[in-house]
């Protein structure tokens, strides 16, 4: 438990220093390296997204097009959308912190396919390759929705190409999501009962069966896409037979899931960080757990509120919209759920738990403004403005990269043995989520007065406020910055953080830091909840309670 | 061609319909009663995190770890709150799918990157839209060829237009000015200069206007004429001999099919019979007729649908008469050409 200050990369054999080779890490299939090994491929991605938006933001500072051409502007925006989307969101959180930290929490000394999870790397890293030829040299136009028959038929640019890295980079989610699925179902160390497991293990699980069930679904539909573009096949476009709505219902199939995937993930670090820095074992944990497994599930039922204006039938939109309503059910029980978890707490402030606030209002900001977008008459007024942008924004990217950087700085100490330096950590915190909020509240109100998304140029009313939104992309952009130098800086001149700088109660903490290549000497046996804080745990408790009364 | 006073920023754009009243009220309603239930969050959130922080006296002592009344409270209560605003979207977006019967009806079609607007009499105007205050004004949409979305932000409204079949938009302006078109669906290269104008005028002004452009035929009457330029009359026409069905009184009514279902003959019905004319062969008719794919723009095919529809809809006294004879004689119901 006591933190030892000797150096802890050069005494004791960890997954760092057993090998130094390149090869060592090229062909490791220790879920720790694999783990660092897409923390770096997913920090270059994020920032070549980033430059993305970069150029969208300098676009719309004026409501003339005159950085960008039309054409090099449509080709921007759809750069950043697959970019974003599929090559850093989706894979963020449970391909990083996940392939690290998920063994260590439930005992196991790697995942169930180490093989399977070095292969999903390469994937990765072969469609990202594929991705970034296709969408820089030539370009695509079509947004990251490829929406037919525009996509299919009418575009001139290289949708092909980029169709086809989308699909190869699925397999690489796949081969995680049944990954991490079974690690889950079969290698728990002994007593490690679901009920113990830390919410993030339940969160990854069901960001796994919706990528799982989801995945496939979009594989079909680009497929079905390039078949058309390339064969000429009619599928969507009407002039061949075909029907253009039937890709929107299969897009949004997997889709929408999709956003749990990226959210799902980033509620789990959250809950981690709160309970560790409030010192109190989670409030509610079964409605937490549960909360997750339900958010999945109803992520299923809901694509069409993406096609009220499209032209789906009136009695399809009411089901929707209701199926909507009823997935903020589960988001609203966490959101009280860390609040109450609060409660009589011994609350430190630090950099991972500014993270987890700024999620936690952000996640509130655009889950309020879904409600909106789920409400028939309110959505055909605000879908497909910068409404919508705003909204999704807030969960996927302010929720999500906030509880992602949240859980970088978490475990860091864990993952590298070094602490970051704290102050400039806050400071990158204040910046992303300050920044946030004035980059994106400009865009509500332009998206409810009428401005729709995807335009280069803009009717001279809104101008105001898109300049207002660029210069908060400025603060946001330096906020996302900081951490890339700061944490680099910290791998060689960080504090040896020792084995559990947080007094931290998860299993993940009892292994040194760095961790051994294997993990553990010895297998665990687990004799209580991952939450050993108060009222259960040795920690500022009265007494440790047994399993049945902690289950309640 | 930019609407008025929009160049300078604004903190609000006019709602200029009750449809579009009733949207913000809904809107800010709904928004009203989620900040409700956040401020809980908002509150205890912050006060926790000073009160509860790390060596503050504040005392620990009975730390619960779950309430299950508390926990199925949150659960359930804001969802039931909410559900009041879902119902009143909801049938406020069923009002919206069903334009009044006498809805002025105009013609849009949209391209890569234009809106065309036909008004009943024949004028058309390109980017620009005319429109009387104090009327219902029916949208009938079609797309030459992407997916595109006609938006109206005074309105508050807006529906996507599709290569494959017609879509309706209704509103009802109340207050005369000139308001933003957008297309609000990315359709390409210019999608962001794809914006026009609708002008909402009283209705005398908006007659004028009609007037002030010499309307050289109605939109139904050009369709007549195509009618008989395509061959449709050879067949369709009083005097045909060839077996086909009589098109006078067939808009809006049930049509029979040969695989036993039925269809609604209407603007989409009429539009597909001509490109597609094998997806709905009428019952008792063999499947002769030509397919026009490809020989008939969107603009024409507008002006065809607007003549048959001009041809109106079966009298309401004749239709239970038919009915019966259908009933009673399937096959020689569908054999008679023409009433």
């Amino acid at each position: 438990m006591t933190a030892t200050a000797t150096n802890p990369a050069s005494q004791r054999p960890t997954y760092l220093n057993h090998a130094y080779t390149l090869w060592s890490w090229l062909s490791t299939t220790d879920h720790k390296r694999i783990g660092m090994l897409y923390l770096g491929t997913l920090t270059l991605m994020f920032f070549i997204g980033g430059l993305a938006a970069t150029l969208i933001r300098l676009e719309l500072m004026t409501p003339v097009g005159d950085v960008l051409s039309a054409d090099g502007y449509n080709k921007v925006f759809t750069i950043h959308g697959v970019i974003m989307v599929w090559f850093f969101l989706v894979p963020s959180i449970p391909n990083t912190l996940g392939n690290f930290i998920l063994p260590l929490m439930i005992g196991a000394r790697d995942l169930a396919f180490p093989r399977l999870n070095l292969a999903s790397w390469y994937i990765f890293v072969a469609a990202s390759i594929m991705a970034l030829y296709f969408l820089l040299a030539g370009g695509v136009d079509t947004g990251w929705t490829f929406y037919t028959p525009y996509s299919s038929m009418f575009s001139n640019s290289n949708v092909t190409g980029v169709i086809a890295a989308v699909f190869i980079v699925g397999f690489s989610s796949i081969a995680t999501g049944v990954n991490f699925i079974v690690t889950i179902h079969k290698m728990r160390a002994p007593g490690m009962t679901w009920f113990r497991m830390p919410i993030l293990c339940w969160s990854l699980y069901a960001t796994s069966l919706v990528i799982v069930l989801a995945t496939p679904v979009l594989a079909i539909s680009l497929l079905l896409v390039a078949l058309e573009r390339v064969a000429g096949v009619g599928i969507f476009d009407p002039a061949l037979g075909g029907d253009p709505l039937l890709f929107q219902h299969l897009f949004w199939f997997y889709s929408h899931p999709a956003v749990y995937i990226m959210i799902l993930p980033g509620m789990g670090v959250t809950t981690e960080i709160i309970a560790c820095f409030a010192r109190r074992r989670i409030f509610g944990y079964r409605f937490i757990a549960f909360s997750s497994m339900a958010i999945a599930l109803i992520g299923f039922g809901v694509w069409g509120h993406h096609m009220f204006v499209a032209g789906q039938s009136a009695v399809a939109a009411i089901v929707f919209s209701l199926m909507s309503f009823l997935i903020a059910v589960p988001s609203a029980i966490k959101v009280y759920t860390w609040t109450a978890t609060l409660y009589k707490g011994d609350i430190r402030m630090a950099a991972p738990l500014v993270y987890a606030l700024s999620f936690i209002v952000l996640f509130v900001i655009g889950g309020i403004t879904g409600l909106i977008l789920a409400s028939l008459a309110l959505d055909v007024h605000v879908t497909d403005t910068y409404f919508v942008i705003s909204h999704f924004h807030f969960i996927m990217v302010g929720a999500s990269v906030s509880a992602y950087m949240g859980g970088l700085h978490f475990w860091w100490p864990k993952m590298t043995g070094r602490m970051y330096a704290e102050r400039p950590a806050l400071l990158a915190a204040l910046f992303i989520g300050i920044g946030f909020v004035l980059t994106f509240l400009p865009q509500f109100w332009a998206g409810y007065l009428g401005m729709p998304r995807r335009y280069h140029e803009y009717p001279d009313e809104f101008q105001v406020l898109n300049v207002m939104s660029s210069a908060g992309a400025g603060i946001l952009g330096l906020g996302y910055a900081m951490p890339l130098f700061y944490l680099t800086w910290s791998l060689r001149h960080g504090e040896p953080a020792g084995d559990n700088p947080w007094q931290a109660t998860g299993l993940e903490w009892s292994v040194p830091s760095p961790p051994p290549k294997h993990n553990f000497v010895e297998i665990p046996v687990v004799e209580h909840e991952a939450y050993s804080y108060r009222p259960f745990g040795a920690q500022g408790s009265e007494r440790v309670e047994s399993d049945e009364e902690i289950q309640r | 061609m930019t609407p008025d006073d929009t160049t300078s920023f604004r903190w609000w754009t006019d709602a200029v319909s009750s449809h579009a009243e009733r949207v913000d009220a809904l809107t800010f309603g709904f928004l009203g009663l989620l900040a409700l239930l956040v401020i809980p969050v908002a509150i205890l959130l912050p006060y926790f995190v000073v009160h509860y922080r790390e060596g503050s006296p504040a005392s620990r002592k009975r730390a619960p770890s779950n309430n299950r009344r508390l926990e199925w409270g949150w659960s359930i209560i804001p969802f039931l709150l909410s559900l009041y605003f879902f119902w009143h979207a909801a049938v406020l977006f069923l009002d919206q799918q069903r334009p009044p019967e006498d809805a002025m009806e105009i013609a849009v079609v949209g391209k890569q990157w234009m809106w065309k607007f036909q008004h009943p009499g024949g004028q058309g105007e390109i980017d620009s839209l005319h429109v009387p205050a104090g009327v219902p004004v029916r949208l009938r949409m079609i797309s030459q060829d992407v997916i595109h979305s006609l938006f109206l932000p005074a309105l508050r409204i807006k529906q996507d237009v599709l290569p494959d079949r017609y879509t309706d938009l209704w509103f009802q302006a109340e207050k005369t000015g000139r308001y933003h078109i957008l297309c609000a669906e990315f359709c390409g290269t210019a999608h962001s200069r794809m914006r026009g104008e609708l002008v909402v005028m009283e209705p005398e002004a908006y007659q004028a206007w009609l007037d002030a452009r010499e309307p050289d035929d109605t939109l139904a009457a050009r369709g007549e004429k195509l009618f008989r330029a395509y061959g449709c009359s050879g067949c369709h026409g009083e005097n045909s001999v060839v077996r086909a069905p009589s098109l006078a009184g067939l808009w809006g009514s049930p049509v029979p099919l040969a695989d036993g279902g039925t269809v609604t003959a209407d603007a989409t019905y009429v539009r597909d019979s001509i490109l597609f004319p094998q997806r709905h062969v009428a019952a008792g008719y063999r499947p002769i007729m030509p397919s026009f794919r490809g020989q008939i723009g969107e603009d024409d095919l507008v002006e065809l649908v607007a003549y048959i529809q001009s041809l109106g809809s079966r009298d309401r006294r004749a239709a239970p008469v038919r009915q019966d004879r259908d009933g009673e004689q399937t096959d020689e119901a569908g054999e008679t050409t023409s009433p």
